[in-house]
């Protein structure tokens, strides 16, 4: 489903983002990425949307191998990942419908299907009273459950959350793992990109933890610890 | 592209026209400026070149044969003058009828005199001729010689100073008209792609997710297409209509005051002035605003 074979990524800076990572992850996984700031998470999120190329290795997501995608492919299989990012990136501009419709007309979905889905997923992330209102008016869960509906709404094979619970407090950062691991159980993976330990711990899923970029631990039902 | 999603495209387009307002206005003007004078060149140049066909329905052409030509002669000189391209209409003159239009031209019609004077003699007797009008005057020079050189042809009289000096005014006012409107149009596509630019970095965060969701790049880059497009519009129709009014008004103005100029021209009516002007300035205008931002998006977005 999504593979990631000894893959490394060094920057023309040379720094070297990743090195020699391998990961498997199986289609309706739930799985963590976690380390600190430095160890490759955002490089890792990077090569998974291609927004970069590895300087070596293969990635593959859905039998679709990177290495052979065309650059006009690229928007195809941007649609199989919904992103989730920490800072939301709403459009202030647009009310909660209207960011959550966007997600919709950019991949050209017609006015009548994004009518009907969009106050399903509004209903399902629990905002189906906030349509109408503006990013500003919402709380940071408010809005990162927004974020969800965009990345839901077109119905993706994976959740890509890149440290989705970063701007919120425990409860909320509670409520939107809880929403990610409701989706998930209809069947989407579920990536989360990570730091936040004690939402890694409580929600006892696969942890894989990224330490200087290379892969330091990978577990079912892992935990992360202080030394990671 | 679907019809809903080219409608969303083109919402956007206005609304980036709004969002970069008086960037918009900047490159609205400036191509308004560069297509109000190309229109008065136009107007000037379709004038001239008006006038230029009415002169040369009065600019003859006068071929004259040798002396004693049979009319079998005259009639094959007839007929190789028809094979010319250039000729438009072709008239005998017979001796005669010179004689008389001479007689009525210089003596003022006084028979009495001419008879006194000349009897029953035709000091015209070798000059009948073919009266020719040609079709474009400034290939006159070409004619001639294509003239002179048929068989039988004596002499070939031509007046071209009139058509020379016109058609020469005429190509310079084409070559200021081209010169001017190039280097304003040039102005109008930089101002537009930085118009663009503008847009592009103020939606900068709005494009990164456009992208990270799947939009294509045909998507992406629609509004902008969009935005070009409309600015091309303004900037060519806003133009037209002062041309309209300002045409009207300055033909009427000329023809009620100078009554010397209402003779001497017969003003092009201004629908005849549109015919051309109106397409061929809303495609420069539409086809600049295009072009300048697609080369803009094409450098600046990229999936």
């Amino acid at each position: 489903m999504l593979v990631l074979d000894h893959v490394t990524m060094e920057y023309p800076t040379g720094t070297k983002a990743l090195d020699d990572v391998s990961i498997h992850i199986k289609k309706g996984d739930f799985v963590f990425i976690v380390g600190s700031s430095g160890s490759g998470k955002t490089t890792l999120i990077k090569l998974l949307l291609k927004e970069i190329t590895p300087t070596s290795g293969e990635i593959t997501v859905d039998d679709k191998i990177y290495s052979k995608i065309k650059r006009k492919e690229i928007p195809m299989l941007r649609r199989k990942i919904g992103v989730v990012f920490q800072n939301f990136r709403l459009l202030k501009d647009r009310t909660v419908f209207e960011n959550v419709a966007f997600a919709q007309q950019v991949i050209e979905k017609p006015m009548s299907e994004i009518r009907r889905q969009v106050p399903g997923t509004l209903t399902l992330v629990g905002l189906a009273q906030k349509y109408k209102q503006f990013p500003k008016e919402l709380s940071g869960g408010e809005q990162q459950r927004v974020a969800l509906a965009r990345a839901i709404v077109n119905q993706p094979d994976i959740i890509l959350a890149d440290e989705p619970t970063g701007n919120l407090d425990p409860k909320n950062s509670l409520e939107i793992m809880t929403l990610l691991e409701e989706i998930n159980k209809k069947g989407t993976t579920v990536v989360v990109v990570t730091h936040n330990k004690e939402i890694v711990n409580l929600m006892k899923k696969r942890v894989i933890v990224l330490k200087k970029g290379k892969i330091v631990s990978d577990e079912e039902e892992g935990g992360y610890k202080d030394e990671d | 592209m679907k019809i809903s999603t080219l409608g969303y495209c083109i919402k956007q387009g206005i609304k980036n026209i709004q969002r970069n307002l008086l960037f918009s206005l900047a490159s609205i003007g400036t191509m308004v400026a560069c297509l109000f004078l190309f229109g008065i060149f136009y107007a000037i140049l379709i004038n001239m070149d008006y006038e230029m066909k009415d002169i040369q329905k009065t600019l003859t052409v006068s071929v004259f044969f040798e002396e004693g030509s049979s009319d079998d002669q005259i009639a094959n000189i007839g007929n190789e003058i028809k094979k010319l391209e250039n000729i438009d209409t072709i008239h005998y003159v017979s001796a005669d009828v010179a004689w008389k239009g001479y007689v009525e031209d210089v003596y003022k019609g006084d028979q009495e005199y001419v008879d006194s004077v000349f009897g029953e003699d035709n000091p015209l007797e070798n000059s009948s001729s073919y009266t020719i009008t040609l079709k474009d005057v400034s290939r006159q020079d070409v004619t001639v010689k294509q003239l002179e050189e048929i068989s039988g042809v004596r002499k070939v009289n031509s007046s071209d100073v009139t058509a020379k000096s016109l058609n020469a005014v005429i190509n310079l006012l084409s070559y200021i008209s081209i010169g001017v409107s190039s280097i304003l149009l040039l102005v109008s596509l930089f101002l537009i792609s930085n118009t663009i630019t503008i847009g592009i970095s103020v939606r900068k965060e709005e494009i990164a997710i456009m992208k990270l969701i799947g939009a294509k790049d045909i998507f992406v880059r629609a509004s902008f297409l969009f935005e070009g497009i409309f600015i091309g519009l303004l900037g060519s129709v806003i133009p037209l209509i002062i041309m309209y009014f300002v045409y009207t008004a300055m033909t009427g103005y000329l023809a009620e005051h100078f009554v010397l100029i209402d003779n001497m021209i017969e003003f092009v009516p201004v629908g005849k002035v549109f015919i051309g002007l109106a397409p061929i300035s809303i495609v420069m205008g539409v086809g600049v605003g295009f072009f300048g931002s697609l080369f803009t998006t094409k450098r600046h977005v990229k999936v």
